[in-house]
């Protein structure tokens, strides 16, 4: 069984951060580390490797230099061996760029099971896996709470706020984790100084069959027109009578479809 | 002027229409004709709601595979409509079903997706879309400059007009493959009482609470909303929680969906184990917690009766009652 995670190096902590000139993340000077819900998914994979013969994991990352720390992680976390798509061309890939990307390398390494952190709804990243399973033209199951393998199939549950779904598909398959799945395990000092002897290798754009003028920002389908920092943070604190109160709250968990 | 498309949503899964696409379709009338897609039965209550907000046209999916396969049906139906039609754009409510119906439908259209977006207008050059990025810190205004523009919406950030239309409703015809490949939805069940780290929910306890008695309402709320009830280091420490059951840096980290904190102050430690939560909602009697700093809503007053209030209010609106913007 072939297991290939999609990990990604991520900002520490998102205050602070600001924009470059040309409106993409100004990466300089910030500290990064491995995603969180990435990192449950190497660990997740890791649980799923261990129960069988034969059972691979892959992790591949895409970005930057600095990227490579993911994969050492990732590594440290039960991963077999890394994967770094670095090239010049990426920078200021959008999320339809970076599937496109992803799928490749998942297709030329060959899967039964591709698995990756969701990321929270509404954010850039949270459509890659979708992409990526419709680019490989296989079913997904994204925001995965808790996932197991059945016989030839996957099948995950999902909190939807009103209530618990549980999805099955048949592998190959991608699926993203959320955190909720389960803390990552804290690694051994032998799993740490075994990972360095693990392999990691570089794949530019031209190893994947992508052509560099269809990445990157120039290729980009969504463009950036406008950067305005916020002062107000949209932070709402109200101080009124018990029962105004009350309803407010109310109303609020409502609209957010959490009653 | 150019079509709308709008992903209709529904209560649950035989609900009528609900609060999300009467803003996706209050967003839709700013850029153009709306246009809906239904899925499931085509109810006469749905069909009206959506011609209350202005669809213009109602296109209707009536399958098997809607109930067995929603995510691929939509999409399916979505991929369709765009070729069929050919929308300026598709709308979508942001959610862990909507993000990846997005997704898949931009990747098969080969056009852009742009998630999460608090406001959009039409630009000289198509829609503008709006998205809250960085915490919140920073507004950032995009556009979609090859094929249609998809885009998934906060709804919570728009709120909704009614603008009464006479929509056109039409069936659309999808033939689905036998044997699909596509993730099948199982089963779906309400909320039992989960573990903390896996809850969408978590309402946790501190020592604003003032006593073991008073920790009780945590266990209370906890129950009505179907989460997990949870409590700060003190309140271990005082003996009102079991230590298990802590948020904490060296106790639970949790990350709900929503996270509610009931005389909780906030500290450094207790914050280490709850920043992955989506929104955060306190309460509590000091206005400068360090609470306030994280919340999304903050509650300055009596917990006790703020509490006792809120469960009030959460059994009145799940006992049948009718939310004022349903009416």
């Amino acid at each position: 069984m072939r297991i290939v995670v999609l990990v990604r190096q991520v900002p520490c902590a998102v205050g602070g951060l600001s924009f470059n000139a040309d409106n993409t993340l100004r990466r300089a000077g910030v500290r990064s580390q491995l995603n969180d819900a990435d990192a449950c998914a190497v660990d997740q994979a890791w649980r799923i490797a261990v129960r069988r013969t034969g059972a691979q994991v892959t992790a591949v990352t895409m970005g930057p230099a600095g990227a490579a720390a993911a994969l050492r992680k990732s590594l440290v976390l039960g991963a077999d061996e890394g994967v770094h798509i670095l090239d010049d061309a990426l920078a200021g890939c959008d999320a339809l760029g970076t599937a496109r990307v992803l799928a490749a390398a998942v297709r030329r390494l060959g899967f039964d099971l591709v698995l990756c952190g969701a990321a929270a709804t509404g954010s850039a990243t949270a459509v890659v896996p979708a992409m990526v399973a419709e680019i490989l033209g296989v079913p997904v199951l994204c925001f995965a709470d808790g996932l197991k393998l059945t016989g030839d199939g996957v099948e995950i549950r999902r909190d939807d706020g009103a209530g618990v779904q549980t999805w099955a598909a048949t592998l190959p398959a991608v699926v993203s984790v959320t955190p909720r799945c389960g803390t990552p395990r804290y690694p051994r000092f032998a799993a740490v100084a075994q990972a360095r002897h693990k392999l990691v290798r570089t794949w530019p754009l031209s190893r994947l069959g992508i052509r560099r003028s269809e990445v990157g920002l120039a290729a980009a389908v969504t463009r950036v027109r406008a950067v305005t920092p916020v002062e107000d943070r949209g932070r709402v604190v109200i101080d009124c009578d018990a029962p105004t109160a009350a309803a407010r709250l109310a109303d609020f968990l409502a609209q957010r479809e959490l009653l | 002027m150019e079509t709308v498309l709008v992903l209709a949503e529904r209560h649950g899964a035989g609900g009528g229409v609900c609060r999300p696409t009467h803003a996706l379709l209050t967003l839709a009338r700013r850029l153009g004709t709306p246009a809906a897609v239904l899925c499931g039965p085509a109810d006469t209550a749905s069909i009206e709601a959506l011609g209350r907000f202005g669809a213009q046209a109602i296109w209707t999916v009536e399958a098997s595979e809607v109930d067995d396969y929603p995510a691929t049906a939509r999409v399916e139906a979505l991929v369709r409509l765009a070729d069929q039609i050919c929308p300026s754009c598709i709308l979508v409510a942001s959610g862990r079903g909507g993000e990846e119906i997005a997704a898949r439908v931009a990747a098969r259209l080969d056009s852009g997706v742009l998630t999460g977006a608090v406001d959009m207008w039409m630009g000289p050059d198509g829609p503008v879309v709006v998205q809250r990025v960085l915490d919140g810190s920073y507004l950032v205004e995009s556009s979609v400059v090859r094929g249609i523009t998809i885009c998934t919406v906060f709804t919570e950030a728009v709120s909704p007009q009614p603008s009464a239309a006479e929509p056109a409703v039409r069936s659309l015809d999808l033939a689905f493959p036998q044997g699909m490949q596509a993730a099948r939805l199982v089963s779906r069940e309400p909320r039992g009482r989960p573990d903390p780290t896996a809850a969408a929910v978590v309402v946790a306890g501190g020592r604003g609470l003032g006593s073991r008695d008073g920790f009780e309402l945590v266990e209370r709320i906890a129950g009505a909303l179907g989460g997990a009830a949870c409590g700060s280091h003190t309140a271990a420490e005082l003996g009102w929680c079991p230590r298990h059951q802590t948020v904490d840096q060296i106790g639970k980290a949790v990350h709900p969906l929503l996270y509610l904190a009931l005389g909780v102050s906030g500290s450094v430690r207790h914050r280490a184990g709850m920043h992955g939560a989506q929104t955060v909602v306190a309460i509590d009697r000091d206005p400068e917690a360090p609470i306030f700093g994280v919340a999304d809503l903050g509650v300055v007053g009596d917990v006790h009766e703020v509490a006792k209030e809120l469960l009030t209010e959460i059994r009145r609106r799940r006992h049948g009652e009718r939310l004022e913007w349903e009416a």
